[in-house]
This record gives C-alpha cells, sequence and structure tokens, in this order.
C-alpha cells in the first residue's frame, strides 16, 4: 500500500474555505496560527491540559493542539475570529469586556470559545460532575458558580482571572448566550 | 513526531483491512491520549487508521434488554443520554468526573478503554520502564508512586489504569466487541485487562489488529441505584487517586445485591468480587460496609509512599455505601 506523510486538504473556518498541503503530523492549532494566520487561538501548553487552544468543532469546544489537522478536514471549524457577527460581538465577549473576564489576555480566546461550547452544553441538558440529580427529568441544573466552574475547569488563567470570568459567563448565560452558543455566530446584541 | 501515513475508514471491515496486523499503525479516534503520545515520541505510529466516521456512534437497546454504546460515542455524548443517566448512573457520573468538557468532547469509548496509564515514568522516554521497554525495569517501584497501585501489581510494573469510564464498567459487567479479519469477538471487561505480572507491556488481551466495535452493558436494575465517587488532588480536572463505582439494592434491612469497582488502585479498574460477597445478605449498616472493604483490601499491598490509599478506599467504599443506602431509605 502506498504511503503518503502529507495531505491536501480544506479546511471549513468560520464560514470560508482554505485549501493547503499539510504534513499530517501538524496539529489544528498549528495549521490555524502558522499556515492560515489565525492567531486568534493560542498555544499553552500543547498537551491538552490548558484550554487555550480552544475552538468549536461542528459547535462543539475542542482542544485543537490534541487535534491533527488532516483529520478536521469536512467538519465546521469556528475560532474566536468567527465568533462574533461583524462588529456585533458574541454575548460571551461582550460579557468578557464588560466584566473584565481576564487580566493578560492570553487564555481569553479559548476561555471565550469553551465559555460558548459549555453554555450549549448546558442549554442542552448535559450535566456535569457537580451535578446533585443527573436523571433527565431533573432537567438542567441552575448554572450556579459551582456549575460554571466545574464546566470551565479546563481553561486555566494563570492571572488567576477566576472570579471575573465566572461572573462573565453567568451574565453571558443569563444574557441570551446560550441562544447565541446554540446558534454559532447567529445571535444578534442589540 | 515521526511522519505517519493518513487513512480515513468509512466501515467496520475497511478499517480492519486497512491496519492488518501492522504493529506500526494505530487506530485514530478522539486522539487526545494517542496524539499527546505521539508528540512526546512514547508513540511512533507508522500509519493512523482514521475511524472517528465509523457508523459506531450510536447508543442503542441491547437484544437483552441492556445498551449497547458503539465505540466511537463521545464521552460527552454517553454522560447525556438519558437512559445511561436513569439505568446506569455511576457510568454518567464517572465520565462526567473525567478530563475537561474540551476532553470529554473529543475522546471515544474505545479509546477510553484503551487510553495509557499516566504513570511519569511511562510518559518519559529518558527513562526506563516495563510497559514502554519491557525488561527496562520499573523506576516507580523505588521512586515515585504516591499514586500507584496498591493492588494485582508486580515488581515490574506498578502503574494505574487512568480510566474513570472503566470503574462503572467494571460494576457493571460489562462486555467489549470487537471486529477482527478473522471476524467478530466479544471479552467481558473482567477479562479484558490481564493480570500485569511479567508482561505490563501486555495492557489488552485484544486480537493483534482487533478493532473494539462497542461496549454492551447487561440489564442490571441494581445499577438504577448506584454511584461513582471520585477522590483526586484537585476539585476537578484531574486523575484520580482513589475512585468508587458501588451499587446497592437493600431489601428488609439486608443486602440484597451489591456491586463495587475500585479505580486509580491497580492496572485494570478493580472488581471488588470479595467485599461483594461479604456484603450480601449481611444487615445494611455500616459495620458491614466497613467489613466488606476491609476483606477486599486485605489484598492490598502498598509501596512506601501510597498506603494512604488503602484507609482512603476503606473509607470512600464505607461513605458511598452509607449514602447509597440512605438515599434508598428516603
Amino acid at each position: 500500500m502506498a504511503s503518503s506523510t502529507s495531505s491536501v486538504i480544506t479546511l471549513h473556518i468560520n464560514g470560508e474555505k482554505f485549501t493547503l498541503p499539510v504534513d499530517h503530523r501538524t496539529t489544528l492549532l498549528d495549521a490555524l496560527r502558522e499556515r492560515l494566520t489565525l492567531t486568534g487561538t493560542k498555544k499553552g501548553c500543547d498537551q491538552g491540559q490548558c484550554g487555550a487552544c480552544t475552538v468549536l468543532l461542528d459547535g462543539r469546544r475542542t482542544v485543537s493542539c490534541l487535534q491533527l489537522a488532516v483529520a478536521a478536514e469536512g467538519r465546521e471549524i469556528t475560532t474566536i475570529e468567527g465568533v462574533a457577527e461583524g462588529d456585533r460581538l458574541h454575548p460571551v465577549q461582550r460579557a468578557f469586556l464588560e466584566l473584565d473576564g481576564y487580566q493578560c489576555g492570553y487564555c481569553t480566546p479559548g476561555q471565550i470559545c469553551s465559555a460558548i461550547g459549555a453554555l450549549r452544553e448546558h442549554a442542552e441538558g448535559l450535566p456535569s460532575a457537580v451535578t446533585d440529580d443527573i436523571r433527565p427529568e431533573a432537567g438542567p441544573p441552575p448554572l450556579t458558580e459551582e456549575e460554571i466552574r466545574e464546566r470551565m475547569s479546563g481553561n486555566l488563567c494563570r492571572c488567576g482571572a477566576y472570579v471575573a470570568i465566572v461572573e462573565a459567563v453567568a451574565r453571558a448565560a443569563a444574557d441570551g448566550g446560550r441562544t447565541g452558543a446554540a446558534t454559532g455566530s447567529e445571535e444578534v446584541v442589540a | 513526531m515521526r511522519e505517519f501515513d493518513y487513512r480515513r475508514a468509512t466501515d467496520v471491515a475497511g478499517a480492519v483491512a486497512l491496519l492488518g496486523a501492522d504493529p506500526d499503525t494505530r487506530y485514530l479516534g478522539g486522539g487526545t491520549n494517542l496524539v499527546d503520545l505521539m508528540k512526546t515520541g512514547v508513540e511512533r505510529p507508522a500509519r493512523l487508521v482514521d475511524i472517528r466516521e465509523l457508523p459506531l456512534d450510536r447508543i442503542e437497546p441491547a437484544p437483552d434488554g441492556g445498551l449497547r454504546i458503539g465505540a466511537t460515542v463521545t464521552n460527552a455524548d454517553l454522560a447525556a443520554h438519558p437512559e445511561v443517566r436513569r439505568r446506569y448512573p455511576a457510568l454518567a457520573q464517572a465520565v462526567l468526573a473525567g478530563a475537561s468538557g474540551q476532553l470529554r468532547n473529543m475522546a471515544t469509548v474505545g479509546g477510553n478503554l484503551l487510553q495509557r496509564t499516566r504513570c511519569g515514568y511511562f510518559a518519559d522516554v529518558t527513562r526506563p520502564c516495563n510497559k514502554r521497554i519491557p525488561g527496562s525495569g520499573c523506576p516507580a517501584v523505588e521512586g515515585e508512586h504516591h499514586n500507584h497501585a496498591i493492588l494485582g501489581a508486580s515488581e515490574h510494573c506498578v502503574a494505574v489504569h487512568p480510566s474513570d469510564m472503566a470503574v462503572p464498567l467494571a460494576a457493571f459487567d460489562a462486555v467489549v466487541h470487537y471486529e477482527t479479519a478473522d471476524g467478530p469477538g466479544e471479552l467481558p471487561l473482567a477479562d479484558f485487562y490481564p493480570p500485569v505480572g511479567e508482561t505490563p507491556h501486555l495492557e489488552t488481551s485484544l486480537p493483534a489488529g482487533a478493532l473494539i466495535t462497542g461496549v454492551v452493558l447487561p440489564p442490571a436494575p441494581v445499577a438504577a441505584r448506584s454511584r461513582y465517587r471520585k477522590v483526586r488532588e484537585r476539585a476537578s480536572y484531574a486523575f484520580a487517586i482513589g475512585s468508587l463505582a458501588a451499587a446497592l439494592d437493600i431489601r428488609d434491612g439486608a443486602v440484597h445485591e451489591a456491586r463495587l469497582a475500585l479505580g486509580a488502585v491497580a492496572s485494570r479498574p478493580w472488581r471488588a468480587r470479595t467485599a461483594e460477597e461479604v456484603l450480601t445478605g449481611a444487615p445494611a449498616a455500616p459495620e458491614t460496609y466497613a467489613a466488606a472493604a476491609e476483606a477486599e483490601l486485605a489484598a492490598a499491598r502498598p509501596l512506601p509512599h501510597n498506603g494512604y490509599k488503602v484507609t482512603l478506599m476503606r473509607n470512600l467504599v464505607v461513605a458511598v455505601l452509607t449514602e447509597l443506602a440512605e438515599e434508598a431509605a428516603r
């Protein structure tokens, strides 16, 4: 069987198509940053432990450092560059801005993409490790601080801006971030 | 990272044929463990066969009334499934207790069963490790082993299996189904992970080239009252230092049926059959739970720096069984 260590792939990112040759070893993170100049997605640990590289794959939050670019072909990729609708910020972005949900800002794109995914998961009824009653009949648990902290535990902030991050996620949820998350970048912000 | 060929499989037979029995080829599921290990050089495959598009992503009723979980179902979808949450709650809780939201969206059931130990010596290619290089030695026995095995280990390897999901699967008698070039097969989870002995590099009993196609949970009414409790060194997003999947059915003040499996204490999820035997028919009381835990842990052989796990697991068993009994009484 003939083998090849590279392929020409087409990635669907933020509603656009990008065709590029990639060495199979290329992660989605490196393809975004080094090949497509989409540098909003950050490289932190490169081991799936910090969440800085979080993007949405078919609407689900994913760490792009453990996702091979070649294996992402055919999937809808949304990065931090694609969550706003033109100048209208996503409700999660707006909440992070209003509440200073960051200090240095390096982890922020990952935090925002992760929060969008987390709010969608919550709206769909997914319980978490701190949910008392996980029976489907119980419905989604209230989005308490404890729930937000557990659901966002895959995103580290070395500045320790967690208090404001939790507040921002809570406000985005209250402001309809859930709707925005469920429909990608189509949420209209008044 | 070594360069590699990449193929995308569209059906099970094609995936199995692509892999053949080539020891240099790996199936790629979510990749959360494999890609990480490829970056550090622990894994050096020459070809990946991507199985994410195989039609194995469903959770369906099994003919015997149980549940069949496809191999490419993600952790997130497994934990979200209404029947899992209703009938096997400890399984949903275990999956939710593992990794992060991002990783649960990527990781798959088949890959979860096959994930590798998080022993630091296994992960460090500059150090000896009998799992990575058979016969090279095990630095953990006299080194850093505070989170290593207290049950079923050998002088050749004291690493623990890191999966949360596999712990309730062991308690609920799950059966792993697989496909090979010679046809399908199945392995009860109890036989899936062989004893460590002198061969810690042989981590599963799967035939060479086998592709896990799914996991079948037999019907287990006792599992409807079950719980998974995980103890770790921080509140979230960390591997267990000890965990327990437990199910309890109490009738007329006595234990009618109990299921127990311990996590992060052995090279495999540790089904606590000795404890179950002590529990069955005995009064549903904390003294019974303590006696059951102590009977199971009599076989523990802790290392100098992980003796705390014996106490931790004893207390965990008593606490969780007490909670389940209180819940049943409400």
